[in-house]
Parts: C-alpha cells; sequence; structure tokens
C-alpha cells in the first residue's frame, strides 16, 4: 500500500479490510466511510465484509438520496394515526439506525440540504423532529457509508458532510481478485469495542496528527480530531491501552490521505508519485501500517519531529495517485468545485416549488395529501358526526361500529405549492481582440453589474467566454458572486472571435437550466462581428453564417435573450445577429447602468424579450 | 443526553464567544448571525449557552416560561392566573435557559404552535399547542445553517424576534404570546447567501475561521477528544471556570443599567458610523448597547474607546452599504475605520 500502483494485489485489498475492521469497532465515533467506487462485487465484498463483523442484530439500513423529510428524520404514522385516532409518530431512517450504520445511496446526488439533516444527527446523536404535528427526540447515535459513485472530483458527496466522516476510501482500481479476507474476526471486534473506552492517546501523538493534517492543507479542525479517534480504535482493535504512532500512522492514511488539499513538499513529490520514494523510515512505518499486529517496539518515540515526519509519510503514501494529478494540474480549480456552493446551487431539487399551505381538495392527479391539516380539519367534527353515525347506524345494521376518525371528502387538505421560478442568467462574454481592444473593461463592467443585479434577486448566473479558437463555460451556475466575480477578472482578452461556438455553448448552458426546470436568461456581450468558424479555421464569411445559423437556433429554442452590442460605434451586424436570435438589442455606449440593467430584468421577464427593439 | 460541551473550555473564537455573551448581557441587542467554516465549533459554542448562563425563574407549568416577576409580559393563562391570585405570586421554579435548536425540517406549524391534534381528536377539544417560540421564550432561539431554511420562515422568525411576540390565526384559533428570544443564526457562507434585507436585523454578526497555528489546533483537538471520551468528567474539571464566568454575566447584567456612555462615546459612535456609510441607527444603536455590555461584563463604570473598538465589527460588519463584488471582506473595512478614527 506503500505503493499503490505497482504492489501485488492482494495489498490492495489491506487498507480497505483494515478500515472495515476499524469501523466495525465504532461505528457512532468514526461517524462515516465514505466509500468511492462504482457500484460492482468490490464494493459488494467491502459492505459485506463489514456487516459480517457488526454484532448481531446491528441496523443496517440503506437511504436512497432523495428521501424526504418524513421517512429520514420521521413524522406521522398515517395507517396508525387514523387507526388509532390520536396522532402516532413512526420513526425516520435516522432513529431506526441508532447504534447500527445507515448506508447513503449514490451520495454524489446527494442534496445540500439532506446532507445537513445527517451532520446535524452526526453532531447531536439525536435527531429532532418539527414538523407537521410532530414534535420528537430519538436518540441516532450511528455511522454511515457514503456510496460515492461521482466521476471525477466535480461530482462527489457534499463537504460538509464528509468533513465529519472518519474515513475515506478509494475503492476503484482494486478488482475483484484482490480482495482477501478480513482483516480482523467478531470476537476481536467485540473485545476492542470492549476496550475502545479505556485507550489513551498522548498528547504528543495528537499533536503529530493535527501537524500533518496542516501539512496537507487539511483545514478543518473535526478532521484532525476524526483520526485522533481512528488512532485509538486503531489501539483498540489492536489489544492496546495506549495507541502509538503506527496507530496514528493509519489513522492519518484512512483520514488524511483522499482529503489532501495541498503536497507537504511540493517540489518533486509531483513526480515521484509512481514510486514514492520516500527518505529513511518510510518503508518502516509502511510496513507499520499494513501490519498493525506486528508488535510495536518504538512505543515512546522521544522526538516528536520525527513522530510527525512518519505520520506525514504514511499519509502521503496512501495518498492516491489521481488526486496527485489532480493537484498538480489544477489546484485552483479542484478547490473551488469542491466548494459545495454549486452542489446546492445545481442539486436544489427538480421541485415542485415550495409548500406555501394547503387548500382543500382532493388528492390524486399529482395533488398531495396533507395528512395532518386533513385531520385538524377533520378534528372538531368528531364528536358530532359520532352522534350521527350511531343514529345512522342504528337504523342500517347496528352491528357496524363507529370508525376512530370520520373523514369526509371535504376535509381532505392537500399541499399548495408555490413553483419557485429560479431564474439563471447566462453571460456569454466575447473577450476576443476586436472586443478587448475597445470594450472588454467595459463589457466586464457591465457583467458586474448585472451580476450585483442577479445576487439582489437570488438568481443564479453562469458565464461563457469565447475568444481565440474555442469557447468555454467559465462558470456553472452559481448564487456565489465571489466565484462569478473571480472567474471574470481573470478572463483574459484577444485573439479570433469564434461567435457561433460561443453561442452554442451559451445556448447549451441555458438548454440544461431549462431541463432541471428553471427559467434561463441569455445575455450576450459582442461585437457581433465573427471571424472564426466552428473548427477554429480563421474565415470570416464562414464564421459570419454559421454565427447567424446559430442564432437562429436561439430563436427556435424561444430562449428570453439579450445582446449588447460592446463596439464603439453601434454596427448592423450587431443588430442582425440580435434579430436572428429574436433577442432584446442594447447598444453600449449609450447604455447607462440603468438602461442596461432594465434591459435585462425585460430580457429575463418573458413576454417583453420577444419584443423587437425599436 | 450527554452534557454539552463548556463554553469556557472553547478555544479561541473570542469574537464568537464576546458576541454571545453581550447578547446574553443584553438581550435586546438583537440577534447573533454566525458565519464561518465547517469545523470551527459554530453550533458547540451556542448549545454551551445554555449550561453556561444563571438559571431564570418561570411559571410552574407555563408553557412560554412567564417570569412570576413580570405580570406586564404574561401570557393569556398566566394572566389569568394573576387575577384569581390577586397580589400573591404564582408559584414558580428555575429552570435552566431555553436554548431551542430550530431543526432542519421544521415546518411552520410546529414553530409557531397549532392546533392539538392529539386532543382535538381525541377529547373533540379546540386547543392550541404551543411550537417552538414558545418554548424559545426568554431564551435563545437558535437556528444551525440557516441559509438552508426557507425564506417564509425566516422571515417569519425575524418578525417574531423583533416584535418579541408571537401571533397565531390559523385552524380558528386565535392565540398570541409572548415570544422574546435571542435569534442566533449559523451558516457557512459557501453553502449558499444569506438575503442582504435580513442580514440587517440581525444586531451582532460574526465571521468565524480555522484557527491557523498548531498549538491552538492541538489544543482544539485534544480538548475535543477529552470530552468525546468522558463528556462528564471532562464537564466536571471546567465546573469552577463555567461558574466562575456564570457569576460574571449575572452581575454583568445586574450593573448594565449603571454604566455609563459618555457623550464623547456617542459621538465617536457616529463618527464611526458615518466613516463606514451606514444606513439608518440601528448600527449606531447596537454599537452602543454592545459597548455597554462589553464594559459591564469588564466591570467598567462607563464605555470607553476600547470598548468601541471590540464591539464595532461584529455590531457594523454586516450593515455596510455591501457592494457584493468588493472581495474585501468588511470586518477589515470596520478595523480599518476604528484604526483611522480612534489613531486620532
Amino acid at each position: 500500500m506503500s505503493e499503490p500502483a505497482t504492489q501485488a494485489n492482494p495489498d490492495r485489498w489491506k487498507l480497505p479490510a483494515l478500515a472495515c475492521a476499524l469501523f466495525a469497532v465504532d461505528p457512532a465515533g468514526l461517524q462515516g466511510v465514505v466509500l468511492r467506487a462504482g457500484p460492482g462485487p468490490v464494493r459488494d465484498c467491502w459492505l459485506r465484509q463489514l456487516r459480517e463483523l457488526l454484532p448481531a442484530g446491528t441496523p443496517w439500513r440503506r437511504m436512497p438520496a432523495h428521501i424526504r423529510d418524513d421517512r429520514l428524520l420521521g413524522g406521522l404514522d398515517l395507517s396508525a394515526t387514523l387507526r388509532a385516532g390520536r396522532p402516532v409518530v413512526e420513526p425516520g431512517l435516522l432513529a431506526e439506525s441508532h447504534g447500527g450504520v445507515l448506508l447513503i445511496a449514490m451520495a454524489e446526488r446527494l442534496e445540500a440540504a439532506t446532507a445537513a439533516r445527517l451532520a446535524t444527527a452526526l453532531d447531536r446523536g439525536e435527531v429532532a423532529v418539527e414538523r407537521a404535528g410532530v414534535s420528537s427526540r430519538a436518540p441516532a447515535r450511528l455511522g454511515m457509508i457514503a456510496l460515492d459513485e461521482g466521476i471525477g472530483e466535480e461530482e462527489a458527496a457534499p463537504v460538509s458532510l464528509i468533513d465529519r466522516f472518519a474515513i475515506c476510501l478509494q475503492l476503484d482500481g482494486i478488482r475483484l481478485e484482490d480482495t482477501g479476507a478480513p482483516s480482523a474476526d467478531k470476537s476481536a471486534i467485540a473485545a476492542a469495542r470492549q476496550r475502545l473506552a479505556g485507550v489513551r492517546i498522548s498528547h504528543e501523538l495528537i499533536a503529530a496528527l493535527c501537524a500533518t493534517a496542516a501539512r496537507l492543507g487539511i483545514d478543518s479542525p473535526r478532521v484532525a480530531a476524526l483520526a485522533v479517534r481512528a488512532a485509538r480504535v486503531a489501539a483498540a482493535l489492536q489489544g492496546d491501552e495506549q495507541a502509538a504512532e503506527d496507530h496514528a500512522a493509519l489513522a492519518a492514511q484512512l483520514v488524511f490521505a483522499c482529503r489532501a488539499a495541498q503536497l507537504p513538499e511540493a517540489e518533486q513529490e509531483a513526480e515521484a508519485e509512481e514510486e514514492p520514494q520516500a527518505p529513511e523510515e518510510a518503508p518502516e512505518s509502511g510496513e507499520a501500517e499494513a501490519e498493525p499486529q506486528a508488535p510495536e517496539e518504538t512505543d515512546d518515540i522521544s522526538d516528536p519531529k520525527a513522530l510527525r515526519d512518519q505520520v506525514l509519510e504514511a499519509a502521503r503514501a496512501a495518498i492516491p495517485p489521481d488526486l496527485l494529478a489532480r493537484l498538480r494540474h489544477a489546484n485552483q480549480r479542484a478547490n473551488s468545485a469542491r466548494s459545495s456552493a454549486r452542489s446546492l446551487a445545481r442539486r436544489r431539487p427538480a421541485k415542485r416549488g415550495r409548500r406555501i399551505g394547503v387548500r382543500p381538495g382532493e388528492p390524486g392527479a399529482g395533488n398531495v395529501l396533507n395528512l395532518v391539516e386533513t385531520l385538524r380539519t377533520a378534528a372538531p367534527w368528531q364528536a358530532l358526526r359520532k352522534t350521527r353515525h350511531k343514529a345512522g347506524a342504528a337504523s342500517r345494521s347496528p352491528a357496524a361500529s363507529a370508525p376512530v376518525v370520520s373523514l369526509r371528502r371535504d376535509d381532505f387538505r392537500i399541499n399548495r405549492y408555490q413553483q419557485r421560478s429560479a431564474t439563471t442568467t447566462v453571460f456569454a462574454v466575447d473577450a476576443s481582440g476586436s472586443a478587448a481592444l475597445h470594450r472588454l473593461a467595459e463589457a466586464k463592467g457591465a457583467v458586474e453589474l448585472l451580476l450585483a443585479e442577479s445576487y439582489q434577486r437570488r438568481d443564479q448566473v453562469a458565464l461563457v467566454a469565447f475568444r481565440g479558437q474555442v469557447a468555454e463555460l467559465l462558470l456553472p451556475p452559481t448564487r456565489s458572486l465571489v466565484r462569478a466575480k473571480r472567474s471574470l477578472a481573470g478572463l483574459p482578452g484577444g485573439g479570433g472571435t469564434p461567435l457561433a461556438a460561443g453561442i452554442h455553448l451559451a445556448l447549451e448552458t441555458a438548454l440544461g437550466i431549462r431541463r432541471k426546470g428553471e427559467t434561463p436568461v441569455l445575455i450576450f456581450l459582442t461585437d457581433g462581428r465573427a471571424n472564426v468558424a466552428l473548427d477554429g479555421e480563421p474565415d470570416r464569411p464562414r464564421a459570419g453564417d454559421e454565427a447567424l445559423a446559430a442564432a437562429r437556433a436561439v430563436r427556435a429554442e424561444e430562449v428570453a435573450t439579450l445582446l449588447v452590442d460592446t463596439s464603439p460605434r453601434p454596427r448592423q451586424v450587431a443588430r442582425q445577429l440580435a434579430e436572428a436570435m429574436a433577442a432584446a438589442y442594447l447598444a453600449l455606449p449609450h447604455a447607462g447602468a440603468e438602461a442596461l440593467s432594465g434591459a435585462a430584468r425585460a430580457a429575463g421577464s418573458g413576454p417583453a424579450s420577444r419584443r423587437q427593439p425599436a | 443526553m450527554r452534557p454539552e460541551f463548556p463554553f469556557s473550555a472553547i478555544v479561541g473564537q473570542e469574537e464568537m464567544k464576546l458576541a454571545l455573551i453581550c447578547a446574553a448581557i443584553d438581550p435586546g441587542l438583537g440577534g447573533v448571525l454566525i458565519f464561518g467554516h465547517r469545523g470551527t465549533g459554530k453550533s458547540t459554542v451556542v448549545r454551551a449557552i445554555s449550561a453556561l448562563l444563571p438559571r431564570i425563574r418561570t411559571v410552574d407549568g407555563c408553557p412560554y416560561n412567564c417570569d412570576p416577576e413580570a405580570p406586564f409580559n404574561h401570557c393569556g393563562a398566566c394572566g389569568e392566573r394573576d387575577k384569581a391570585n390577586g397580589k400573591a405570586a404564582l408559584k414558580s421554579r428555575l429552570r435552566p435557559v431555553p436554548v431551542v435548536d430550530l431543526p432542519l425540517g421544521a415546518t411552520e406549524d410546529r414553530i409557531v404552535g397549532a392546533l392539538d391534534l392529539e386532543r382535538a381528536l381525541t377529547a373533540g377539544e379546540k386547543s392550541f399547542e404551543p411550537g417552538l417560540l414558545a418554548r424559545a421564550n426568554r431564551g435563545f432561539l437558535y437556528i444551525d445553517e440557516v441559509n438552508l431554511l426557507e425564506d417564509h420562515l425566516v422571515d417569519l422568525l425575524l418578525d417574531v424576534a423583533a416584535s418579541g411576540e408571537n401571533i397565531v390565526e390559523r385552524e380558528g384559533l386565535s392565540v398570541r404570546h409572548p415570544a422574546r428570544f435571542v435569534l442566533i443564526g449559523s451558516g457557512n457562507p459557501e453553502e449558499g447567501e444569506l438575503r442582504p434585507q435580513l442580514l440587517d436585523r440581525y444586531g451582532l454578526s460574526v465571521e468565524v475561521v480555522t484557527p491557523r497555528d498548531i498549538e491552538t489546533r492541538v489544543e482544539v483537538v485534544a480538548r475535543r477528544d477529552a470530552y468525546e471520551q468522558d463528556p462528564a468528567g471532562f464537564v466536571a474539571s471546567w465546573k469552577s471556570r463555567e461558574s466562575r464566568l456564570r457569576g460574571k454575566i449575572k452581575r454583568a447584567r445586574e450593573r448594565l443599567a449603571d454604566v455609563a456612555v459618555p457623550k464623547a462615546s456617542l459621538r465617536r459612535t457616529t463618527e464611526l458610523c458615518l466613516k463606514l456609510g451606514c444606513d439608518g441607527l440601528r448600527g449606531e444603536l447596537t454599537v452602543m448597547r454592545a459597548a455597554r455590555a462589553l464594559a459591564s461584563f469588564e466591570n467598567a463604570a462607563e464605555v470607553d474607546d476600547q470598548h468601541l473598538a471590540r464591539v464595532a465589527a461584529p455590531a457594523l460588519r454586516h450593515r455596510l452599504r455591501r457592494n457584493p463584488l468588493d472581495e474585501t471582506g468588511s470586518g477589515t473595512r470596520v478595523a480599518r475605520a476604528v484604526e483611522e478614527l480612534f489613531a486620532e
């Protein structure tokens, strides 16, 4: 495992097997495991081994990513409530998993709101419900396993949740042949559970783990605390009363390696990813982690520096090679992509809007019955209906007993939703030479102005830029102004004008937004003079034709569009383009700040956008 | 349930602690907004408040925690009992200051209160089941991840927090009850921003960041670990420090009305707000009140510049007319203005 890519196969299973044993000892203390792996036999094997190691009867639940609050947190049990004639609370998945393990299926699809609920349960060890007539709290000390099937770092489980999970495992690249036996048996796990509360850890070891986290660029103190916990569990598993440095080394591997945001010594390490030629003690420590059963002779290391180095070395050895590559290539990007701001923006549910109340009506046909409100409506009439029922029943069949709760059709209350008409403004900025020379700065200023507007309306923004040969999505839809501003400021100018490519990409982005049920608004900032064709060749006539064709595609899709002409003297060509798009047209030289934002608002507000400007 | 992590055991995060202490000394300051990164102990510090503060006397059996000594503030039921009792005080008991967690996914009926379903169904009675706002009266209402809360619920909470009264009109019920609480919201700015209109409604706002130096971090982790290992023992070992701090807060409360705010300090405050271009008077008032709470906490007879400087950032940073595209933290802007002004 110190040489992840080249070692013999069974070694690849060592770390996962150890992780499995550690987690089986203390699921609630370690709080969770992120399993980065596609679905398949390897992942199933790991899960099966874990389940076999857990004591019999340990709860084991599986949660779909799109779970609703009433099932996750708990809610009113419909049939029991109606049967009993009083509210009966049904525990949610979190409470059901108390003392056991909750599997989160497709964790990369998890919404920020759901992740926050799970995180709260981990922090509190209980789940509190205050919803729809239910007020309850139930214990929920559990461990979670996020089954993260994301591809690439763009797609990953929400950081707010992952930050609370001790163990991070990458199973991709392990084949079924590599898997082996678990690294501990059930009796060892049970013994470790007994021992865990008494395991001590020295201040030096805690310091070493914190230092390692810092060297790897891991900021959250929570992660370091989890590593401390993991070291303790490792000691307990091995039968020790005192956590030693090899336990800390193992903890560093399991907890830190996958989260490293920077490399400890950036110089040669990047090259050395295939074989981390570690100085001196590295192979030793590698051995130690591979076999924690091996008796450790260095019980107290006198030199805290050596201790830190050893822990750091262990963590570094376990850093997955693709992480190194990722860090080397796109350090900055990787960081921003990890931020869950985007995941929030992007993964807001393809919603039916937010609930704004109830109205009388019949369930079915997409209407959702609001049980609590229905019961509340029916409640005042119960006494009356019961007497009536008795009177009626006596005349018909005396055997029929009165229902506990008598509901009438006109008691039904269904949820009212308000469609959240989220708008996303896609800015397509011409950063080519011709535009840059004149007015790129002004265009940027205009975009900033519009950005500030979007911010006030809580819209999302996206940014497409085109220059040279290609168009590029600089910023996928986000609500973070700071990011928008940053990517705009970093936008260089110069090169040809691949206008058609820009229009295509902007339109594609807009259609993606529409597919999510939101409303896209396109704002082009260009002088309209295309000179690079779709294939990247400089060919002015062809580029112009293609741009017009692309513009007509925008019209066909009926996306609300505004075209801001950025040339110093407004030209016919930009106006023609706007007409082809059925876009509102605005010449920047004449556009004050107010005209600009006014036009953008008009473009966003639907029918106005179809009007041709005078 | 295990005891909460002790307030005095929280390492660093001085501004956040100071803001909460000020709000506890003078609940009229308005709420506290805590924005910061993951794992900085935002929730820990808020939840530690309840154990820290002196216990309060409440009318026995009152769901709104009515204060027996403040009959003008009583809920309907306690008002009736006052009348029946004449001059005699109501039966009361001591209880910890309520710190009510607003769990994610909470719905409006549970927040404001609603028709008691159980009584309605079983006994056919129309009665009001108080919600979280009732429980939070005279205490704190804490919303973690406030930026994930539905807008209409945030509006509702801010409205009640400002008026101190919860008015319920639903299901044929018409109820009003006192709901004075300090609203505390926390969130992570990376997970969505808060509407600017809402920012101004909070009295104080703090930004918490991860401690940078290793020593502090080690201390954070070590204390956390000690607590996880033996919560009761850890809390016991901090008991004397907790009670010292509790006594300090208690005395600060009693003394608060006697702390003088000299004219010169008021002028300074106004100058500062003008310099920063804060709209309205809320900024000045908050700076003044927070400085007075701080002075009282530190046993000073009157507010001085040093108090003003220390509360300026939490009281003003969220009120600056914000250019959303300006990346300079507003805290820095306040600090700069304070420095320039007080250097004169």
